[in-house]
């Protein structure tokens, strides 16, 4: 089991508190570095906006590119909140705690990040997709085509956007009456608006541990929904080849967990570098990460396996041609090798080392190759598919995205890192009450000649 | 007068088709099509609401060039309708399948579901060499940037011509050249026929019943997606078909 270390109210309070009550010399920079790459894009955008769809590598008849990989990859890194906090929170796994706020705050903004990937830059008119995909014009009676996925999607992606910021909001009152005390002047003001008047009675904890605990519970189907509906953007169609097996919906949500729990542990290893939290995210902590991985990256694998057992079990020409183009030909096959590796072959041996998964650096290392892999994995399904190696020759396309593109890809990963930078200047990024509680639930106390637990867990 | 009941069709006769690409201009310029650069060419994204493929078929010096051209199916089932998340594309009463431009905000999402690659994306402001801002169609939308298109089965061409025909109270003609798309109009060797496939007189009926029989040369493009499309295409007659002893698979 975990080792333990015991440690007082006050040091809770003063290591994680250091990051709201301090500004580390290298914050500003950070901020102003990851500002103006978000800017670039942002631009980036308005040249879009400005001249056409046309400054993307987009043609005839591959029409989604790097948008929808992006949106699909930050979907799959969102379900990191959902699995923490919900999943480990109901199972009562004890090291959670300290990377459940991390996890839905990364959650909140890859969601974010996601939504401006895809309907905002990927649609021809954005301003119009405003109008017409989310608050619908029912006043001139023009409804919208609910058999389409790209309705369900905003419906999803926004439930789940709501219910996690309602999460991170409820964790977070115990938290910010606390600051509300160490403050003064407006941002004590700031902190005791937030805070809603939180005294830390009981009748308040009550209410806020029955809220966490209602909203894991509700949250559990968007779970499964919200990777499903992604994947059936792709699978209920029927002319690209490769979208058609029936393992798609529970294929993309392992995947989506794959790559979610390993940017929750780069998460948490640099949340150790920048902040010195080693006593909160201990090697433990990554440990179980790791075991977690291991699990979820093989059954990952085993569906990614079975995906094309079902493809090639049709012999269908188009189908055939799509997969040879994904494997054997360059440089999708490149592309195609690297994704295996760097989403499967490297990590997951390495994490059978107990050495490894308790290494700060190693698990820094191969999360982050999880991701690269699996952003590859979703441009694998999403280019080659649309290249539609189908009978009609003349219609063979290709793709390479642009520098715009790039430019906006990059964007949202930047929009993503400044969230968290300014997230954490805010809030503290590890749940004060969360680690206390763990602690009191590890507290011993004497009766008689026995040392006996001070708290029973129901 | 277009009721209820119409379903409007086309038939390709692809033995008939030589190649020469006039239902493409014809296509063009009666649409408001943007000009079509080698540039666009190059980038993948012209438009041609009809095109003509070409195909070589054998090895040199036995080689032959097949064409067919290929446009809007209009699909009964069609797979790009039910994506569409704002209804901008949507099977109207007459069998068609049309697009609203001021609804589309562009998703691509039926282009991507399309099998024939029929569905055109605008990827930039169209745009016309001065001189020939005079000849655009006026009963023609010019589409902005960011939308989709695709063939309407010239349906200007119809609106007018049943709209006219009710005024004077003359029967609809499919022999109208009013009528006819511009493509059909433009055919040198009346490769496209047009009209009614539910008005048991019309030539497209009469040629799909006769075609679409056992022995006949029809055939609809693609089968596999179930998309019962409202274009026949007649085979091919050459030495290799006449082998297979009028089957024509």
């Amino acid at each position: 089991m975990q080792e333990h270390v015991q440690l007082t109210q006050k040091q809770i309070n003063d290591d994680l508190l250091s990051s709201v009550l301090h500004t580390p010399r290298w914050w500003w920079p950070a901020v102003i570095v990851t500002g103006i790459i978000f800017l670039t894009g942002m631009g980036a955008f308005g040249y879009m906006l400005n001249q056409g769809v046309g400054v993307t590598g987009l043609n005839r008849p591959v029409f989604w590119g790097a948008y929808m990989v992006n949106f699909v990859f930050f979907i799959g890194i969102s379900h990191a909140g959902i699995m923490i906090s919900a999943i480990l929170r109901l199972t009562q796994a004890e090291w959670r705690r300290p990377v459940t706020r991390a996890a839905e705050v990364l959650t909140v903004f890859s969601l974010m990040s996601a939504l401006m990937a895809a309907p905002l830059v990927h649609v021809g008119r954005p301003w119009r997709a405003d109008l017409w995909v989310f608050p619908y014009d029912f006043a001139r009676g023009i409804w919208i085509n609910i058999r389409s996925p790209f309705i369900w999607d905003p419906s999803a992606v926004m439930t789940y956007l709501t219910a996690s910021s309602l999460f991170v909001f409820i964790a977070l009152i115990p938290d910010l009456a606390v600051i509300r005390d160490r403050a003064s002047g407006y941002t004590r003001k700031f902190y005791a608006l937030m805070a809603m008047g939180w005294r830390g009675t009981p009748r308040q904890w009550k209410l806020q541990a029955i809220a966490g605990i209602l909203l894991s519970a509700l949250v559990l189907p968007v779970f499964v929904s919200v990777h499903s509906i992604v994947s059936w953007d792709f699978a209920v169609q029927i002319a690209p080849e490769a979208w058609h097996s029936t393992i798609f919906a529970p294929y993309f949500i392992i995947g989506a967990i794959h790559s979610g729990v390993s940017a929750v542990a780069t998460l948490m290893v640099i949340m150790v570098w920048v902040w010195g939290w080693d006593k909160y995210l201990k090697p433990d902590h990554l440990d179980a990460i790791g075991r977690l991985l291991i699990i979820v990256a093989t059954t990952w694998f085993f569906f990614f396996f079975l995906e094309w057992v079902f493809a090639l079990y049709t012999l269908e020409d188009a189908e055939l041609a799509m997969r040879d183009l994904q494997v054997f030909q360059w440089p999708w096959s490149g592309l195609f090798i690297l994704f295996l590796v760097t989403a499967y072959f490297i990590p997951v041996p390495m994490w059978l080392f107990k050495s490894i998964r308790r290494s700060y650096f190693w698990m820094f290392v191969t999360t982050i190759l999880v991701n690269i892999g699996m952003w590859l994995e979703r441009f694998l399904i999403i280019v080659p598919g649309t290249m539609r190696r189908g009978e009609f020759i003349f219609d063979w396309g290709s793709y390479h995205p642009s520098i715009i593109e790039i430019l906006m890809v990059i964007m949202t990963f930047a929009w993503v890192v400044l969230g968290m930078l300014v997230f954490t200047k805010l809030f503290p990024l590890i749940p004060l009450f969360d680690i206390k509680e763990g602690m009191v639930g590890r507290d011993e106390i004497r009766i008689g000649r026995r040392i006996v637990p001070a708290s029973i867990r129901e | 007068m277009a009721s209820t009941n119409t379903q409007w069709g086309m038939v390709i006769d692809v033995d008939k088709c030589i190649g020469c690409q006039g239902c493409v201009v014809a296509c063009q310029s009666e649409n408001n099509i943007p000009i079509n650069t080698e540039d666009l060419f190059n980038q993948r994204r012209a438009i041609e609401w009809i095109r003509v493929e070409r195909y070589w078929e054998g090895e040199f010096p036995d080689v032959k060039a097949r064409f067919i051209p290929i446009l809007c199916q209009h699909c009964n089932d069609a797979p790009c309708e039910p994506v569409c998340p704002v209804f901008a594309t949507y099977h109207n009463n007459e069998g068609m399948n049309v697009q609203v431009y001021n609804r589309c905000i562009g998703t691509r999402f039926c282009a991507n579901n399309c099998p024939y690659h029929v569905r055109f994306f605008n990827f930039w402001e169209p745009e016309w060499p001065e001189t020939l801002t005079n000849q655009l169609n006026p009963d023609v939308t010019v589409r902005s940037r960011g939308i989709m298109e695709k063939c309407t089965f010239c349906i200007q061409r119809i609106r007018r011509t049943s709209r006219e025909a009710a005024r004077d109270g003359e029967e609809l003609s499919d022999d109208s050249r009013e009528l006819n798309p511009a493509c059909v109009n433009a055919c040198p060797t009346d490769t496209l026929f047009f009209g009614d496939l539910n008005d048991p007189d019309s030539k497209v009926a009469k040629l799909a019943k006769e075609e679409m029989s056992d022995d006949g040369r029809g055939y609809h493009l693609m089968p596999q997606y179930g998309t019962s499309p409202n274009v026949i295409y007649l085979k091919k007659v050459d030495e290799s078909t006449k082998d297979s002893n009028g089957s024509h698979e």
